[in-house]
């Protein structure tokens, strides 16, 4: 049985009838690392919303572990592990004091599950007596996920955690979760940051309340199927303009200091240079390279 | 039960280490009866009154000498008519006028009676009362010095006319008041912010996936505001009787009793106000507005309910402070027991159970 299964999910806000979520559908083994990827008002915390019970769905169904996300929503609050993407515990309250807040409130305690948590603990034990709210972000995130797996959750939701955090933590967040899969628990979770989806076993690219893609990310990296390019000159605003205007391109957009393109067949690397020279551009550098995820993601984008 | 006594813990802990709030929740209650309190006795303290003696004789002599060495009064003797006094009175010249018919000592002498005319302007109750009971007193205090001399029972009846609001309905007694305005105060503002605090954080979120009892919530919520509550009603019943003299003349402990039960009520409307709003800001206008204004307005603390539109004094019966103001005053003032303000108290007893009921019956069991 799938640890998670969404069949058709559907929310709808407000009057204007905006569809945050729009029949969505997926299922995550057990012990998967599942990531949903996408950008910001994509639709993710949303789904975690309805997935964790908070929400009630307008249409479709899910269930987690098994149990029914409205009818059984009890059981699912008994076993599930919830991290929002806002951190959310007593800023007024240590460290110590929220972790066996959260231990207490599901009938357990510190030390029955310190295993799951000890790698993590241990990097914040010794500012135990610190209130929660004067934490760096790194700290708050590590306190997070401690309480959130205090009770031994089967399924884990993580919205958005390295959201805000530095690259160093963010990395070694990633490290925690590769482990947690170890220990057999279930892991849900989003990120708007594309380079962390190689982290997961498989990603949903989401977008617009729509899933555009789900694959393990490097059939989806192996599925691009132009050769991409990428494209440097002294002035990367012309540069854009002019690879727009070239007949032959199929895509072309700014990534960091360059320009990704990739280009219809007829069209050689040294046609391409040429042209670009012609638009009055100068110091012209341009080498293959293999597609990001967020590349596969525009492509993705570019065809829906 | 573990779980329960955790929520307690976290509650406290909320309550605890927010100094400054905490601050303001001891602090107010004291500044507001010291406010009132003094406010009040000031004004006594040097009242301008005239003694228009028609007798001038050896009673009314000795009377006025009483009068005169009393602190409460600053004494002017004239010889006024009606008219006149009216006239001072309108224009706030004087506090209470003091008059002596002719023939004072001879009706004292022969018939064993004489009656004194007070007249207070009663537009100010409290101060018309403490004077008009001052002056009864110090004639009361003659008339024994009298009688140890005499073998005849003497009778000096003062006549005691309360200009402007004859019946001194209204402010009665300001402490009840206080108490119930301090506890509603404290009680619903404190509490309506409390799990509307959770939903802003968003502690409320995580709460809600895991499986904790709403009422386990709610009553955790509660019970740090109960104790500190009931510590400001001791703190207010302390200096109302020793430092404003307002003596308690009912049971202490039923006095504490009804005020647990009203804090109760106010604690249950708090969270019912929490369950409804969305945000700190929303939930402390309503129980500022919405409860607050009610309280000073119609629980008859402030204004009289008596000379109120009919609607709004039907209006009042849902004010929860109405009956706790009628259950202190009668407790304090009247010394009255249980069997005089039970109806009251099976009213805010019917209030809270409604509001408890209604609030578990709307605490969001999710985010929408």
């Amino acid at each position: 049985m799938d640890a998670v299964v969404v069949q058709d999910l559907i929310k709808i806000y407000g009057k204007d009838d905006v569809r945050a979520v729009d029949n969505v559908s997926f299922s995550v083994k057990p012990g998967e690392l599942f990531g949903l990827i996408g950008p910001d008002g994509a639709g993710k915390t949303s789904i975690f919303r309805m997935l964790t019970t908070l929400l009630l769905p307008d249409g479709g169904s899910a269930t987690v572990d098994g149990y029914d996300i409205v009818k059984d929503y009890k059981y699912i609050r008994n076993t599930v592990g919830y991290m929002p993407g806002r951190f959310s515990l007593y800023q007024d309250l240590t460290i110590e004091e929220n972790l066996t807040f959260f231990a207490t409130v599901f009938g357990t305690s510190i030390e029955e599950n310190y295993h799951l948590i000890k790698d993590i603990y241990v990097q914040i034990e010794r500012f135990k007596d610190r209130r929660a709210g004067k934490l760096s972000g790194g700290m708050k995130q590590k306190l997070a996920l401690c309480c959130a797996l205090i009770h031994k959750p089967t399924v884990l939701f993580l919205d958005e955690p390295t959201t805000g955090v530095d690259p160093v933590s963010r990395k070694e967040f990633w490290e925690m979760l590769k482990r947690l899969k170890q220990e057999g628990i279930t892991i849900v979770v989003s990120t708007p940051y594309m380079d962390e989806a190689t982290m997961c076993d498989r990603i949903a690219l989401i977008q617009s309340g729509k899933i555009l893609s789900i694959e393990r990310p490097e059939v989806i990296v192996n599925a691009y199927a132009d050769q991409l390019y990428a494209v440097k000159a002294d002035h990367m605003y012309s540069l854009l303009k002019a690879l727009n205007r070239f007949d032959h391109t199929i895509n072309s957009y700014a990534y960091g200091e360059y320009a990704h393109a990739s280009f219809r067949g007829p069209a050689t690397e040294h046609e391409v240079v040429e042209f670009l020279t012609s638009q009055g551009l100068a110091n012209i550098e341009m080498h293959r390279i293999a597609p990001t995820i967020e590349d596969c993601f525009i492509k993705l984008l570019k065809n829906s | 039960m573990k779980q329960f006594t955790t929520f307690l813990k976290k509650e406290f802990a909320h309550v605890l280490r927010d100094r400054k709030t905490l601050l303001i929740l001891f602090g107010m209650p004291i500044m507001q009866i010291l406010i009132f309190g003094f406010a009040l006795t000031n004004e006594v303290k040097n009242s301008k009154i005239i003694v228009v003696d028609y007798a001038k004789d050896m009673a009314s002599q000795n009377i006025i000498t009483k009068i005169e060495a009393s602190r409460y009064f600053e004494i002017e003797k004239a010889m006024m008519s009606a008219k006149e006094i009216e006239a001072s009175f309108q224009q706030g010249i004087i506090k209470m006028a003091v008059v002596f018919p002719p023939d004072f000592n001879k009706d004292l002498l022969h018939q064993s009676t004489a009656q004194i005319q007070v007249i207070a302007d009663a537009s100010d109750p409290n101060t018309a009362n403490t004077l008009t009971n001052y002056v009864s007193s110090i004639v009361q205090d003659y008339q024994r010095d009298l009688d140890k001399t005499s073998l005849l029972p003497y009778r000096i009846e003062p006549q005691t006319r309360m200009l402007y609001n004859p019946q001194l309905k209204g402010v009665h007694n300001f402490v009840p008041g206080v108490i119930a305005l301090v506890l509603m105060l404290v009680c619903v503002m404190m509490t309506a912010v409390s799990i509307v605090r959770e939903k802003e954080m968003g502690t409320m979120e995580i709460l809600l996936v895991s499986p904790f009892k709403p009422i386990m919530v709610m009553v955790s919520k509660a019970i740090p505001y109960l104790i500190l509550s009931l510590i400001n009603v001791t703190t207010i019943l302390l200096l109302s009787v020793f430092v404003l003299r307002v003596p308690v003349n009912g049971s202490i402990f039923l006095l504490f009793a009804e005020s647990t039960l009203f804090i109760i009520t106010c604690l249950t409307l708090g969270i019912f106000i929490s369950v409804k709003t969305n945000s700190q800001q929303v939930a402390m206008l309503i129980s500022l507005m919405g409860m607050l204004l009610p309280t000073i307005l119609f629980s008859g603390f402030m204004f009289p309910i008596e000379n109120m539109p009919k609607a709004l004094q039907i209006f009042s019966n849902v004010v929860p402070a109405k009956w706790f103001y009628i259950i202190v005053r009668d407790i304090m003032i009247k010394g009255v027991g249980l069997s005089e303000i039970w109806k009251e108290t099976l009213v805010l007893i019917g209030i809270t159970l409604f509001l408890m009921a209604v609030s578990l019956k709307n605490f969001k069991i999710r985010l929408e």
